[in-house]
């Protein structure tokens, strides 16, 4: 089937159910149907460890009768599945309690079907990769990290996967969109032996929604044999006040928990430390923070959001000032402003607010002139656990990395953690580097924060 | 009590499976010349019940169903999954994940049977099918206590989430089995506020049982402790940062051992020798006050199960006896890879998840001292009472958890709460350090998910009292450790 044909038949489906829960009383139906294929493979140490090849389909739906609202889905497409997920919604939509801010958009808001931008999320040729190539291109990845050096021993393997993806929401206040996308990437993670008897894993991956975008095998297994490596002999240091830089996969678990305090459901709930901070300074001035949907290929560009309005870039942070919070139509009503565009719906067929691509802009600087004027730094490239008070800020997690002295990177670190309201961290970051990648959704360069504290011996 | 809620697949369903049909999907798994298949039938059914600012916004329902195949070749593994019964897509499913062989040698499959399991849990009085008002009831009290409770409360949010999973599982080796696990958590978040300062404070709980949960705990007494939660942060201070003593309290400190021990000694980072434990067996990883179990007998509890999803009985699996190093957690592939027995420890998240070597309770046993004596033995440290998860690193053995409540001690009494902080250490030498362990040991009220491979499964922890002796506290005050 067509990719074109394969989506009128969701925007059928949809329009169906729809159709019939309105028929059944409610007063609002928005219905969401979603299906997917994947193909995973894994290569450990030369040889194939698995290969999952599966398609799915589900419906979510959310209902709404006066202002009482419930919400189902379903994995169970068959002719009485559908009709026991519209009988379940009726049942709990009467059980739910009137909220004065339900509701579905302002009809004039929705985003036309003429008007959804193209943003090249689809790659019709990731679909043939099948479970040999895959195979094969994991085999040579894993080889070229093995094959780099002897300390490499070990290998949680070497996985190549695709997935695609087409969705399709109707609503009845009158809107209709359909969505296709596709991924595919390699991870690798060799282990290394250290010294002491440990072992040391590493990792390093490329995910692209186009087959041609995505980086060799050969590099992939190259950047994770050099970052496995890089950490042998890591050690704790001493506790103390010092500067800490952040690569960019480290800095962007810190900006993925800044991202978690602008969204609207944690500024209604005044779940987040950002309540009542509009207008003013949360980061320093070297911090603008954009969330552009609109990116082509990118890997949380959407055309329309989860309320069916049309997408569009949101500054949240502009030289360190907070613009905005991000808001779906729910949160714009509970706060007395206007809806960002920012809706996301999931599969059990809920709206609440979230992020695109949530991107912290890069410097001028590279990240090697970044260390290389550091006199004393903790480099942080791999951060662990949990600990963030959205409510507070307070932020300490576990981290590990290298220790940078006079501008060179000189010995491996683990053990320690590092911790700093986050409110202080952003508004103490003195440098950012120029190394953007958008490989994920959440993305930012490498970045310096002048003071922190780490705790180690 | 008749049920709402039967699988299709069941014998009460609509489109029961038989052993004929049973024997036809795993004749075609095997064609290609596989050495073992396995087939998982699942059903889930859920519930979920949102009450925020006094209103019930968001009642909800989702159903999600299918079968998984399964073949493996060597250490190879096909899988394949589908989501409806039908016996051509169940075909289509068992034909794709059987071209992970390919020579074409023949396996006979058993002579299916089915075997009857343990009874952990009962279904007799699933929530599911309990009226949604009683459910909407019981988030209201709780809202209502946490409001009355305490006037700086300014937000309260209640949420029930009910669940029946029922699965079916047959292997090539001749087992069939069937079981149905229900689930039940129940949760209150609040916000404090005092003087422009706010906090968060929450409790929560349930397992493998009905409403009758609430007849033992009720829904006010999680209220009331997430409201003490909160306000006892309001005044929390700076905590010391550096290496000092740690004392944890009974219960949910288990998620401590569960990273610094548990994955390291579930069997495929064995198999695999990526685990720091690879090849240990028989020696001393633990002071020898520590002896740790993997327990799913547990009635009720969480973690527990009758039947993994591979069709094996779990029991109580000793890990560590006295310090010592004595087995692992196995699913059938590193059982077979080390010619041992299983050990029933092979979960999975749904039908689309192939199964791993996963805990269930894990437990550190109680030990011969008295809580008092342990707190009166530390001169300064810091005492952990509420967690907000972890993780670890398995090859090397480091580990983190985050405290969302804990004190200060100074000379043996607690001083002052501290501001949440992370908490971090290396599996192996932190078990050697654990100097003092309480006669108290507390089972964890059932809250806590465990993520490996990106698959999420229901566990149970457990812990005495412990004193660890020296630990790396992440806080953010110098000078003070």
């Amino acid at each position: 089937m067509s990719v074109d044909k394969q989506t009128q038949a969701l925007v059928r489906l949809a329009s169906e159910v729809v159709e019939r829960a309105l028929k059944k009383g409610v007063d609002i139906a928005e219905v969401l149907v979603s299906e997917g294929s994947h193909l995973a493979t894994k290569v450990r140490l030369g040889e194939p460890e698995l290969v999952e090849e599966a398609s799915s389909r589900s419906m979510g739906m959310r209902v709404m009768s006066g202002q009482q609202v419930a919400v189902t889905s379903t994995s169970d497409m068959s002719a009485e599945g559908i009709t026991r997920f519209i009988e379940d919604a009726l049942e709990l939509v009467q059980l739910a309690q009137p909220d004065p801010f339900a509701g579905p958009p302002d009809a004039s808001l929705l985003a036309k079907p003429e008007d959804h931008p193209e943003l090249r999320l689809f790659d019709p040729a990731i679909d043939n990769l099948d479970a040999r190539q895959a195979l094969e291109l994991g085999k040579q990845a894993e080889s070229a990290a093995l094959s780099s050096d002897k300390r490499l021993t070990n290998s949680e393997g070497a996985t190549v996967a695709r997935v695609s993806s087409a969705s399709a929401l109707v609503t009845s206040g009158g809107f209709r969109g359909a969505v296709c996308g596709t991924y595919a990437s390699i991870t690798v993670s060799p282990v290394a032996d250290d010294a002491d008897g440990k072992k040391r894993s590493g990792y390093y991956w490329s995910a692209t929604r186009h087959l041609s975008d995505l980086k060799s095998a050969q590099f992939v297994g190259e950047q994770a044999a050099r970052r496995t490596l890089a950490k042998l002999g890591a050690r704790k240091i001493d506790t103390q006040e010092v500067a800490v830089i952040f690569e960019p996969d480290a800095a962007r678990s810190v900006v993925r928990l800044f991202a978690s305090c602008i969204l609207g459901g944690s500024i209604w709930r005044k779940s987040s430390y950002l309540v009542g901070r509009e207008g003013t300074r949360v980061a320093s001035d070297l911090v603008t923070i954009v969330d552009d949907p609109l990116i082509a290929k990118g890997p949380g560009s959407r055309p329309f959001d989860g309320d069916g309005l049309a997408s569009r870039r949101n500054t949240v942070v502009d030289d360190g000032i907070l613009k905005t919070y991000l808001l779906d139509t729910y949160s714009a009503r509970k706060l007395d402003k206007n809806s960002t565009a920012s809706g996301s719906r999931t599969a059990s067929g809920s709206v609440g607010a979230s992020t695109s691509n949530f991107i912290l802009r890069p410097g001028e600087m590279t990240p090697e002139d970044l260390i290389s004027t550091t006199e004393r730094a903790l480099y942080v490239t791999d951060m662990m656990g949990f600990g963030f008070n959205s409510v507070t800020g307070d932020f300490s997690r576990g981290a590990s990395g290298f220790w940078v002295q006079g501008g060179e990177i000189c010995f491996p670190v683990s053990e320690v953690t590092i911790s700093l309201n986050l409110d202080k961290l952003l508004q103490r970051i003195d440098m950012v580097a120029n190394d953007l990648d958008l490989r994920t959704a959440i993305a930012s360069p490498t970045f310096r924060v002048n003071n922190m504290i780490v705790a180690g011996r | 009590m008749t049920s709402r809620y039967y699988a299709p697949f069941a014998e009460q369903g609509s489109s029961p499976i038989d052993r004929t049909v049973i024997g036809r999907l795993l004749s075609t798994a095997l064609s290609y010349g596989g050495d073992y298949a396995d087939l998982f039938f699942e059903y889930g059914v859920s519930g979920s019940y949102l009450l925020d600012e006094g209103i019930l916004k968001a009642a909800g329902r989702s159903v999600s169903m299918g079968l998984g195949v399964r073949v493996m070749k060597g250490d190879a593994t096909g899988y394949a999954y589908v989501q409806e019964f039908t016996e051509e897509a169940m075909q289509r499913a068992a034909s794709t994940a059987a071209r992970i062989a390919s020579d074409g040698s023949v396996v006979r499959i058993a002579s299916l049977s089915e075997r009857r399991i343990a009874r952990r849990y009962s279904c007799e009085n699933l929530s599911l099918d309990v009226i949604g008002e009683e459910k909407r009831d019981l988030l209201a009290r709780a809202d209502k206590s946490a409001r009355m409770e305490d006037a700086r409360i300014i937000q309260v949010e209640a949420s029930f989430r009910e669940t029946l999973r029922e699965l079916l599982v047959a292997t090539s080796t001749g087992k069939i089995a069937r079981d149905r696990q229900p689930l039940i958590h129940f949760g209150v978040n609040v916000i404090a506020e005092q003087r422009g300062k706010r906090q968060s404070g929450s409790s929560g709980g349930g397992g493998r049982l009905g409403l009758e949960y609430f007849d033992h705990c009720p829904v006010e007494q999680h209220a009331q402790e997430a409201v003490r939660h909160a306000i006892v942060m309001l005044d929390a201070r700076e905590s010391p940062a550096g290496e000092m003593a740690v004392v944890l309290s009974p219960g949910d400190s288990g998620i401590l051992l569960h990273e610094a021990v548990g994955h390291g000694l579930e069997a495929d980072f064995i198999r695999k020798g990526t685990s720091n434990y690879t090849g240990r067996v028989g020696q001393r990883v633990a002071s020898d006050l520590c002896t740790v179990v993997d327990d799913a007998t547990i009635h009720a509890a969480r973690g527990s199960i009758n039947v993994d999803d591979e069709g094996n009985q779990p029991a109580k699996t000793v890990l560590i006896d006295k310090g010592v190093l004595r087995g692992f957690m196995h699913d059938r592939h590193s059982a077979e890879h080390f010619k041992t027995e299983v050990s029933g420890n092979g979960r999975r998240e749904s039908f689309q998840s192939h199964p791993l070597p996963r805990m269930t309770n894990t437990l550190l046993l109680s030990g011969p001292h008295d809580p008092e004596e342990i707190l009166g033995s530390v001169k300064q440290g810091v005492y952990a009472r509420k967690f907000g998860g972890g993780q670890v690193d398995i090859s090397n053995g480091d580990f983190v958890f985050s405290l969302t409540e804990g004190y200060l001690i100074e000379n043996g009494r607690l001083t002052a709460p501290l501001k949440g902080v992370n908490l971090i250490g290396n599996g192996p030498d932190v078990m050697t350090k654990v100097t003092m362990l309480g006669n108290d040991m507390r089972i964890s009220d059932g809250i806590w998910t465990c993520g490996k491979d990106g698959q999420g499964v229901p566990v149970g922890v457990g812990c005495p009292t412990v004193k660890i002796s020296a630990m790396t506290v992440g806080g953010t005050q110098m000078g003070n450790g």
